[in-house]
C-alpha cells in the first residue's frame, strides 16, 4: 500500500500550503538587475554612427545619419544586448521591463539635437589656406608640363 | 491476419511538445510500422551562416532551440575557437560548463514533467515544473534570460557570476536536491507509474549500438559514452561518472535522466569550489580560416557541431548534428510491437526535440 501512496504527502502539503505562484499582477514580478527586458538609448550622446543597426542579428534598428534618428523595431528585437556591447559611445542600455504586447508591429524612433553649427573660420587662416592649395596645384601643372 | 488501420498521429497532439508526425500502421491495438515526418518547423538558421557575421552568428545558432540554447552557442563557439586555435580563459571554462550543466538540470526537469503528463500524472507533471522554475530564476539572474541566454562570445564569456551569486546558486541546489529526492521515490517506486514504465519499449544493447542512439536512450541500454569525458570546457578538471542501467527499457531511462540531474548538481559544486578567478575572455583577431569540429554531451545526447570558413567574416559552411535525429531510428524501431496506448510514452523518452533536428 505504501508504493501506491506515495505521492500522498504531497498531494496533502499542496493542500494546505500557499500557491507557489504569485498573485500578478496584485503583486508585482520583480525583475533581477541583469534581465535584458528592452533596449532603451540616451540619445543624447549617440554619434549615429550604426554600428549597432549593423551588428543586430535581427535587423531591427535603423539610423539615419541625415536626419539624426535612431529607431527599433520593438517586435523586430531580441534582446541579445549586442547594439548594447557594440555601442562606442556606450549610449545604449537594457532596461529589464519587456515591450508592452500591442496590436501594432510598433516602431520607436528616437530624434538627436540638431549637430551644433560648425564654427566660422578666421578669415586671415582662410586665405591662407586657399593660397597654399593654389600654389599645391600650379606646382602639380609645372610637374606635368616638365614629364611630358 | 487482422486488418492494418493507419492512424495519423501528429503533428499536434496533446503529449506532443513538439511538432513530429507519425502514421502508425495498426494491427488490432498493436503498431506494425511506423513512418515519420518531419519539416514543420525548418527555419534555415545553417544557411543564415553566410549572411552574418560569424561573431553575431552565435546569437543566431544559440536560437536552434529553446531548451538546450545554452550548448548549441557553446557548441559553435568551441568549434570556431579550434578554427582560431585559442585558449580561452579558465574562469570562462568553468563558468560555461556551469552554465550547461544547468541547462541539463532544467532539460531534464521538463522532461520528467511530460513524462508524469504523458502517464496521466499531472500533480507530478506540476512538480517537476515548479522546481525547474527555480533554475530558469537562477539563469535569469545570472545571465539576464529565461531562455535564451546571449552570453557565449568566441573567445570566452560575457557575463561573469560573482562568488556571491555561485554560492547562493549552490544553496538553491542543495534545496532543490533535497526536494528532488522526495520525487524521484516517486518517479522510481510509485505502483502506478512503474506499471506504465517497466518493460515498454525495449532497446537492446547491440540494437543501440547499431540504430546509432546516442545520450540517455544510449546509457540506458547499458553503453558507457558521455561526450563529457572526453574534457571540453573544464568537465576534464571535474569527476565525471557515467550514469548507465541495464534495464533498456521507459523505465531505465527515467532512472538514468533522474541521476544524471544529481550528477548535475554534483557536478555544479564541483566546479563552484574549483573556479579560479581571472580574465572572462580573450581577444580575437582577424577573421576565421579552415574548418573544425567540436563535440558535445547535450541534455539529449552527443551533438557535434561543423564549422567551415574561408577567410571572410562570413562561414562557408555551419552543421549542426542534433541527438534527436540520431534517437529517431531507435524510436521507430521501439514503436514497432508496441502498444498503441504506450505510443506517447514511447516518443517521449527519446526527449524529442524537432526544432533542434530541423533547424
Amino acid at each position: 500500500m505504501a508504493v501506491i501512496m506515495k505521492f500522498t504527502k504531497f498531494a496533502l502539503k499542496n493542500l494546505f500550503s500557499k500557491p507557489v505562484t504569485k498573485n500578478y499582477p496584485m503583486q508585482p514580478r520583480e525583475y533581477p538587475e541583469r534581465t535584458r527586458g528592452s533596449v532603451q538609448i540616451n540619445i543624447d550622446d549617440c554619434l549615429f554612427c550604426g554600428m549597432c543597426a549593423k551588428r543586430c542579428p535581427s535587423g531591427a534598428i535603423t539610423v539615419d545619419r541625415a536626419e539624426r534618428t535612431w529607431s527599433i523595431d520593438r517586435m523586430g528585437c531580441v534582446q541579445c544586448e549586442n547594439c548594447v556591447n557594440t555601442c562606442p559611445k556606450k549610449c545604449l542600455h537594457t532596461d529589464v521591463m519587456y515591450t508592452e504586447p500591442g496590436y501594432d508591429k510598433k516602431t520607436d524612433t528616437f530624434r538627436g539635437a540638431p549637430p551644433p553649427p560648425k564654427p566660422a573660420m578666421d578669415p586671415e587662416k582662410l586665405a591662407a589656406l586657399k593660397a597654399a592649395a593654389a600654389a599645391k596645384k600650379a606646382a602639380a601643372a609645372k610637374a606635368a608640363q616638365t614629364k611630358e | 491476419m487482422a486488418n492494418r488501420t493507419i492512424v495519423p498521429f501528429g503533428p499536434q497532439h496533446p503529449v506532443l511538445p513538439e511538432p513530429v508526425h507519425l502514421d502508425l500502421v495498426l494491427e488490432d491495438e498493436k503498431v506494425v510500422e511506423a513512418i515519420p515526418k518531419i519539416g514543420y518547423v525548418h527555419r534555415g538558421l545553417e544557411k543564415l551562416v553566410e549572411k552574418r557575421d560569424f561573431n553575431d552568428y552565435v546569437y543566431v545558432i544559440e536560437r536552434t532551440c529553446g531548451i538546450c540554447s545554452f550548448m548549441h552557442g557553446m557548441g559553435y563557439v568551441e568549434a570556431m575557437e579550434r578554427i582560431f586555435d585559442t585558449e580561452i580563459p579558465d574562469r570562462a571554462k568553468y563558468l560555461r560548463t556551469i552554465w550547461a550543466e544547468m541547462s541539463r538540470i532544467h532539460s531534464h526537469l521538463l522532461w520528467l514533467g511530460l513524462l508524469a503528463d504523458a502517464f496521466g500524472f499531472e500533480a507530478l507533471f506540476y512538480q517537476c515544473w515548479r522546481m525547474r522554475e527555480h533554475v530558469l530564476d537562477m539563469f535569469e539572474e545570472s545571465t539576464g534570460g529565461r531562455v535564451i541566454f546571449s552570453v557565449n562570445k568566441i573567445g570566452g564569456v560575457m557575463k561573469d557570476m560573482p562568488t556571491e551569486m555561485l554560492a547562493g546558486f549552490v544553496n538553491n541546489f542543495n534545496e532543490m536536491e533535497k526536494e528532488l529526492k522526495k520525487l524521484t521515490d516517486v518517479f522510481l517506486s510509485d505502483y502506478t507509474v512503474e506499471s506504465r514504465l517497466r518493460g515498454v519499449g525495449l532497446l537492446t544493447k547491440d540494437e543501440a549500438i547499431e540504430l546509432g542512439a546516442v545520450g540517455p536512450m544510449m546509457r540506458a541500454s547499458g553503453i558507457e559514452i558521455d561526450t563529457r569525458t572526453l574534457g571540453y570546457a573544464a568537465y576534464s578538471d571535474l569527476d565525471v561518472n557515467i550514469i548507465t542501467s541495464n534495464e533498456c527499457d521507459c523505465y531505465a531511462r527515467c532512472e538514468v535522466r533522474i541521476k544524471e540531474i544529481f550528477q548535475s548538481i554534483d557536478l555544479i559544486r564541483q566546479a563552484v569550489a574549483k573556479i579560479p578567478q581571472g580574465e572572462l575572455s580573450v581577444a580575437i583577431k582577424g577573421n576565421p580560416n579552415g574548418e573544425a569540429f567540436a563535440r558535445m554531451e547535450q541534455p539529449r545526447g552527443e551533438a557535434i557541431y561543423y564549422c567551415r570558413a574561408n577567410g571572410s567574416k562570413f562561414l562557408e559552411r555551419t552543421r549542426v548534428r542534433t541527438p534527436t535525429f540520431t534517437n529517431l531510428t531507435p524510436m521507430i524501431h521501439t514503436l514497432k510491437g508496441a502498444e498503441f496506448a504506450d505510443v506517447p510514452l514511447l516518443i517521449l523518452t527519446i526527449d524529442p526535440c524537432i526544432s533542434c533536428t530541423e533547424r
